[in-house]
């Protein structure tokens, strides 16, 4: 990123314009639908409690927005950190689920501090994240292959551990779950500090703020240190950065590992909350946390900081979706607008470019700051 | 025995079609993420088909209804990434993995305002899409997927249009020099794709079971059929070949327990987890050889050289 001068703020400026431009249109368009699904109840049952979000029912609301947006804050900063270096972390998801692992096993099995747990997460999410980064370091194939074969790995793996044919001694076979947290291992729950009474509800935690925390750490490693800026200098163009005598391989593996131990923390600061346990019987479909980590990090035009808001709007959205009245709408229509939203990112750049020319006409300078590019050609 | 072969059959074919269309877009230089999405889509616009249809209407005309809406349907999604990724330059596999979520999110949508309730589950009769040959209950879909895989062949190696396809995933630039558009030989393999994807949806919905909920979608099949396409080369035959080669994990991770092998104390996470391990270890053997069209994932630019 440009530092002070002009060019960077307009592009910040034309960045953040594009966000919004693509959060009213995935609006308007969940508006339509629910127009379309039940016209008469559309604006006040339907719209204003997706807008309201968690304030439709405050405090308890509040409190479930902000459990989900920590480890949603997580997984997008993993994403938009590999972003940053240039390579696409569709495996947020795996290793999510390997994070969980990690996190609940320390809780249960070996009855360890939170604080422990939540390493023991983060180190589960790195390896996983590393191994698509090898791959790709040492054999060319592209992360983005490796990543989705890796996160079905991760989950038949993290299931067939969990159950192990009913016997898991984490399985809770009457909740077809693991087991609670606040019943079998208290000491494994992160701190609420007061938070949860505040919201009325039982799982509103300092994960948060742990949350914010790391995306700040994020934000100063990758902006203001020789690190970040090598990490980065191999995802804007590798063969210039091994010119340049960095270690290109080295950076790709550290990468990876990062985003990997970034999306890891996040499933430690959900279950490690008691957001939820694990259901080793669902072989059908990786955590959706993953997924909207993409929605995050793309809105937040992968800026560490801008993160943390995208990740509070779209678990704002989503609360207020489950707060739809289910006999006239299907809670659904939020991932149906932030499915849209991250629709419309993808090529936000081109909004970008049009909101640039009508914001400074007589700017004629190009925009050659833009996000790093991917690289041209690998094998797959 | 039979039903391992029933079983293999049934969910090969599926990753055949499938996979065989992720062929079609990679080599016309896209690379399709979003087939997920489109069996999702096509899966469910077919079974929308089937179960909105009088009970007397003939199975001749039900069973090629469902099939040419699945295909329209398919091609219908496949065109929101088609447009992204052609016309708007924008990241392939960002667009794809938008679409894949947006589908799931659609899917039950529509499902739920179909049933007019909560459950995103559809009812309808399979009767018409089944036959049976010697005790094996065999679907409609397998003759239909033979017959698409040598249309498949033919096109690709035997005719111009396939050979100009080619020529725009490995090198678009002297394609276009050439006189050939990229834009539209890009839009034909991303349709393609979007037609076999869609009437590998409603092949993997339909034959085996009589109710489908829509919250699973078609758990995680298109990201196999990715892996099928990666483990087949990119070629028609091998990729039958593979799809074959992953259906029968697929089956015995259903039915271990019923036969000789629940001996070996495997469960079906271990046999469901074997394919993807499979095409990594041929991904990291093949790499320095990779078959991979040389331009996907690369956004067609004129000006560039």
């Amino acid at each position: 990123m440009a530092k002070n001068n002009f060019l960077g703020l307009r592009q910040k400026s034309s960045g953040i314009l594009a966000s919004l431009l693509c959060i009213l249109i995935g609006l308007a368009i969940g508006l339509v639908a629910l127009f379309i699904i039940n016209f008469q109840h559309a604006w006040g049952d339907g719209f204003i409690r997706i807008i309201q979000g968690g304030f439709y029912d405050f405090p308890y609301g509040v409190g479930k927005t902000l459990t989900s947006a920590a480890p949603l804050i997580m997984t997008g900063l993993s994403v938009a950190f590999a972003f940053k270096t240039g390579l696409f972390n569709i495996g947020a998801a795996g290793q999510y689920t390997l994070g969980a692992f990690g996190a609940l096993y320390c809780a249960l099995m070996l009855g360890l501090p939170w604080y422990l747990c939540l390493l023991a997460a983060t180190l589960f999410g790195a390896v996983w994240g590393a191994i698509p980064g090898i791959f790709k370091a040492y054999l060319n194939i592209n992360e983005v292959i490796t990543s989705i074969m890796f996160n079905w790995i991760g989950l038949y793996l993290v299931n067939e551990i969990v159950y192990a044919r009913g016997t898991g001694a984490m399985y809770d076979a009457h909740n077809t779950r693991t087991w609670k947290l606040a019943t079998n291992a208290p000491q494994a729950l992160i701190p609420s500090c007061g938070m949860s009474e505040l919201f009325h509800t039982n799982n509103t935690t300092i994960a948060i703020f742990l949350a914010i925390v790391v995306a700040i750490v994020v934000w100063v490693v990758l902006d203001k240190t020789t690190f970040g800026y090598e990490l980065k200098a191999v995802g804007l163009n590798k063969n210039a950065a091994k010119y340049a005598g960095i270690n290109e391989k080295k950076n790709i593996i550290l990468s990876m590992t990062i985003a990997g131990a970034l999306a890891g923390f996040g499933a430690g600061l959900f279950y490690l909350s008691g957001g939820g346990e694990w259901n080793p019987l669902n072989s059908t479909s990786l955590p959706a946390m993953g997924f909207n980590g993409i929605a995050t990090a793309l809105l937040a035009g992968s800026h560490p900081i801008g993160t943390i808001f995208s990740s509070l709007f779209i678990s704002h959205i989503t609360v207020g979706g489950s707060f739809l009245p289910t006999k006239y709408f299907p809670t659904e229509i939020a991932d149906l607008i932030s499915g849209i939203i991250i629709y419309l990112c993808a090529f936000s750049m081109l909004f970008r470019g049009r909101i640039e020319k009508l914001l400074l006409r007589d700017q004629d300078k190009t925009n050659v700051n833009a996000e790093p590019a991917k690289p041209k050609k690998e094998g797959v | 025995m039979l039903l391992l072969i029933k079983y293999t059959l049934l969910y090969g074919i599926v990753l055949m079609l499938v996979a065989l269309g992720g062929m079609f877009s990679e080599h016309s230089g896209v690379i399709n993420i979003a087939l997920e999405g489109i069996m999702v889509i096509g899966g469910l616009a077919g079974v929308l088909v089937v179960a909105a249809l009088p009970a007397g209407t003939s199975p001749a005309i039900l069973v090629a209804l469902a099939i040419l809406v699945a295909a329209a349907a398919g091609m219908v999604y496949a065109l929101l990434l088609a447009f992204a990724s052609i016309h708007l330059k924008a990241d392939q596999t960002v667009g794809g993995t938008a679409l894949n979520m947006l589908a799931t999110a659609i899917a039950i949508i529509l499902a739920k305002n179909f049933n007019g309730s909560t459950s995103a589950k559809i009812s309808y009769t399979n009767k018409a899409f089944l036959f049976n040959i010697g005790g094996l209950e065999l679907s409609v879909f397998i003759p239909l997927g033979l017959v698409l895989l040598i249309v498949s062949y033919v096109v690709m190696y035997k005719t111009r249009f396939g050979l100009r396809l080619r020529a725009c995933g490995e090198h678009p630039q002297a394609a276009n020099s050439v006189g050939i558009s990229v834009y539209t030989m890009r839009y034909c393999g991303v349709l393609i794709s979007g037609l076999l994807g869609g009437i590998g949806g409603l092949a993997y919905v339909i034959p085996s079971v009589q109710t489908w909920n829509f919250e699973v979608g078609v758990a995680g099949t298109g990201f196999l059929a990715l892996a099928v396409m990666i483990f087949g080369q990119w070629k028609p035959i091998n990729i039958f070949g593979a799809a074959m080669f992953f259906a029968v994990f697929k089956s015995l991770a259903n039915i271990a327990d019923s036969t000789i092998l629940a001996q070996l104390g495997w469960s079906n996470n271990i046999y469901n987890m074997m394919p993807f391990i499979a095409s990594m270890v041929i991904l990291a053997f093949t790499s320095k050889n990779s078959m991979a069209p040389k331009a996907e994932g690369i956004p067609y630019d004129k000006s560039s050289r």
